[in-house]
């Protein structure tokens, strides 16, 4: 008699089975994504003609047909209005981005001494980069260096006029160089103004906090264009007679001002986040008001509002832009300004000059958004709920 | 029995007067008032003295004066003759048209975008996000000049304009259509316009209370709907099509006729209206991830599909969360207006600006600029409140 054990217990789990076709695959992913039902297939043709209507023109407008290199105007212009294309030629005029790319980078800043912008963006950039990786140590100095001793020397680099620099005076200043010192500026010049003033709002001196309040709110209820038009015009005004500020300077003040008043109200925002019984805490630590303030509650709270922060100085970057209204060149501003150059006028340099200006600027915005949404996961402490 | 001793505050003990807070607090403020006074003073005497000597009377006796130049672009009678006062009210006329166009637009573009941002439609979640992130991070001066030298005067001239339909054409110096000629009775329409109109408002109101009471619904859009279009409709046929229009005309250089927008308003509306429509997309979307999701989960449960759990649940809360910032973006498109002085837009500033230059009058046309902007971001964030608080959570 044979004794044939008939169970038999798997040992092994069994593969698993692919899902099914329809449930994988690139087919499936098309219909889930973009044909899940009659009115998803619509949304998904009209955005595929959106997609066509834009996307291959532009590819073939600023790629495909472009002129990348050229002399003047006629390399950009078709037969009838004077040049060497052929009659319905449309495409990006990059030569003339390539022919005055040292302006739109410096402006009329003497051709002889860029090398002294070419210094500072160096150093701007050798001790910006440390500060922004967190790994890299000696964040103490690094941030003195930056904030304290390279605004000094930039300044004397810039403006000159000693050891034998010729002094370069700012309305030869320009482009991209103008839209930057007035970005760092603000920035740097906004962000402590901006916790003061946030902090004179929640003060309990009535006096203090009323002026804190009548110029926050004053400043972010006109537009940028009124202060720098009042910084432009009205403060030679309140001067003694013989006094007079530079042009650029009184950029610098209005864009400053103007930027700390939101950033203002970003930190009050951060402030108020704060919980009753951290202040408390801090009281019966014994702590007095500005050791309360810098040791416990900004800590935080500034913390708290890091993409607000970011988002101010993505809003003071943009807003330099506006400083061509009282005709000062920034980025923008030289762009504009040689929309009218003779010698390379044509219906395509203006749409060219823009999307290359419109490039720089958005590689700096989208940059500081990316780093803010970076240092807002590094900093997260999972307090948050 | 215990006794403890209790420290009595004997006046001797209490710390030096320099040490109390209130006393600092007290002493600092007078410090602000006694400095501010000081710089305050030392500006007036400044500019009193260097107004005395350009020979600039202050005050606002100037706004009297005839103005003397043009402005290209006015919804009210306006000519060099008339006053300065004139010249700034047609700035500022048309200061609020082109934020009140832009703020519409913009929020219907913003909205729709926003919501795409969350479909589940993965080309139409793409291209709005792509939306999002490049108007979002270039200047709203370069959006305005992108489509004023960019776009709008590259178009052809008026000779070549372009075609489009309803008679209307766009060309380099505009957007030329078809402008109705009313003709006799037409005010009928007007009337049942404003009666359909008002009936609406009444049928809502009737079938809310009526839902209300009884649960039983109304078709409430269609009625309207049929009331608004149906009415005015009825007017027009009963009173015998009083209306003709006057249609562009090509002639040889130019076209006549019509209504024309101009291009430097087009491009400012335009540019506004796709810059403020990337910020308003992100509000709304942040609103409705804001809403909890077991409100959506909830709903379906109910039974509810989901185009009306995003209408009647998902929307109504997000509002809420909407509401605030969105009236901050507003406030922020009629300041950005002031940018019309770029290229040339007469609207408050740019015509503040001449007067500027003709009369010297530096301070009191900079406060008339702060005095309405303020007074704009006023209304306008009246208004929101009024709407926020209506719109608020209604709790016992």
């Amino acid at each position: 008699m044979s004794q044939n054990d008939l169970h038999y217990v798997r040992t092994e789990m069994a593969l698993p089975q692919p899902a099914p076709l329809r449930e994988r695959g690139p087919v499936a992913w098309i219909r889930k994504n973009l044909f899940a039902n009659p009115f998803d297939s619509v949304l998904t043709i009209i955005g595929m003609i959106i997609v066509i209507m834009i996307l291959p023109p532009l590819v073939d407008w600023a790629l495909v047909q472009a002129q990348w290199t050229g002399t003047d105007r006629t390399f950009c212009s078709t037969v009838a209005q004077g040049g060497i294309q052929p009659e319905g030629w449309s495409g990006a005029c990059w030569a003339f981005v390539n022919a005055k790319f040292g302006q739109f980078m410096f402006g009329r800043y003497p051709i002889e001494e860029r090398w002294r912008v070419i210094l500072v963006a160096i150093m701007f950039v050798a001790l910006l980069v440390p500060l922004l990786i967190p790994r890299v140590p000696r964040k103490g100095l690094n941030a003195f260096l930056f904030l304290v001793v390279f605004p000094i020397v930039a300044a004397f680099l810039l403006i000159g006029g000693f050891f034998g620099l010729p002094h370069v005076e700012t309305p030869l200043w320009g482009g991209l160089l103008v839209t930057l010192t007035l970005s760092y500026v603000g920035i740097v010049v906004s962000l402590p103004l901006g916790i003061l003033l946030a902090l004179g709002r929640r003060s309990k001196m009535p006096v203090v906090k009323m002026l804190s309040v009548i110029f926050i709110e004053t400043v972010r209820g006109v537009p940028l264009i009124t202060v720098l038009f009042m910084a432009s015009v009205m403060l030679p005004l309140f001067l003694p007679a013989g006094v007079s500020f530079d042009k650029f300077l009184r950029a610098l003040i209005g864009v400053s001002l103007f930027a700390s008043a939101y950033m203002a109200e970003v930190v009050r925002g951060g402030l108020q986040a704060i919980p009753k019984g951290q202040y408390e805490g801090a009281d019966s630590l014994g702590l007095s008001y500005w050791q309360k303030t810098g040791l416990i509650i900004l800590p935080q709270a500034l913390k708290l509002v890091i993409p607000g922060i970011v988002n101010t100085f993505i809003g003071l970057f943009k807003d330099t832009s506006l400083v061509y209204i009282i005709s000062m060149f920034d980025l923008l501003g030289v762009v504009r300004q040689n929309f009218s150059d003779p010698a390379w006028a044509s219906p395509q340099t203006p749409a060219s000059g823009l999307v290359f200006a419109a490039l720089v600027f958005w590689m700096f915005c989208f940059g500081m958004s990316r780093y803010s949404i970076y240092m807002e996961h590094r900093l997260d402490t999972g307090h948050k709920r | 029995m215990a006794t403890q001793d209790i420290p009595q505050d004997v006046g001797g003990g209490r710390a030096s007067l320099l040490y109390d807070p209130k006393v600092r607090g007290i002493f600092f403020q007078i410090l602000v008032v006694v400095a501010l006074t000081a710089f305050v003073y030392w500006i007036i005497g400044n500019t009193i003295e260097n107004l005395k000597r350009a020979n600039i009377a202050s005050g606002f006796a100037f706004l009297n004066g005839r103005a003397g130049f043009d402005v290209s672009d006015t919804l009210i009678q306006f000519d060099s003759d008339s006053t300065y006062k004139r010249a700034l009210l047609v700035g500022l006329i048309n200061t609020v048209v082109v934020a009140g166009a832009g703020i519409v637009t913009a929020s219907i573009l913003g909205f729709l975008i926003g919501i795409g941002r969350l479909s589940n439609n993965w080309l139409i979640r793409k291209i709005c996000t792509v939306y999002v992130e490049l108007f979002r991070n270039i200047p709203p001066l370069l959006v305005i000049f992108f489509w004023y030298f960019g776009v709008l005067s590259v178009l052809p001239l008026p000779k070549e304009s372009i075609e489009l339909p309803f008679g209307s054409y766009l060309n380099s110096r505009g957007f030329y259509f078809p402008k109705a000629v009313w003709g006799e009775g037409a005010w009928l329409i007007g009337v049942a316009l404003l009666l359909g109109i008002a009936m609406s408002w009444f049928v809502a109101r009737q079938a809310r209370q009526r839902q209300m009471a009884t649960g039983a619904t109304f078709p409430v859009f269609w009625t309207s709907l049929a009331l608004i279009v149906g009415l005015p409709l009825l007017a027009l046929v009963a009173t015998g099509f009083p209306v003709s229009f006057d249609l562009p005309q090509k002639s040889t250089f130019n076209l006549t006729g019509g209504l024309q927008i101009k291009p430097e308003f087009l491009s400012l509306y335009l540019a506004l209206s796709f810059y403020t429509a990337a910020f308003i997309a992100e509000i709304v979307r942040a609103g409705i991830r804001g809403v909890n999701k077991g409100q959506t989960e909830a709903s379906s449960a109910l039974g509810l599909r989901s185009g009306q759990a995003l209408r009647l649940v998902v929307v109504p809360q997000a509002m809420r969360i909407v509401i605030p910032p969105l009236t901050s973006q507003f406030l922020n498109l009629t300041k950005n207006s002031s940018l019309a002085i770029a290229i040339g837009y007469p609207d408050l500033v740019a015509v503040g600006g001449t007067v500027l230059n003709q009369t010297g009058q530096a301070i009191e046309i900079v406060v008339i600029w702060m005095v309405v902007y303020l007074g704009l971001s006023l209304i306008t964030s009246a208004f929101m409140n009024w709407f926020n608080a209506k719109m608020a959570l209604v709790e016992r």
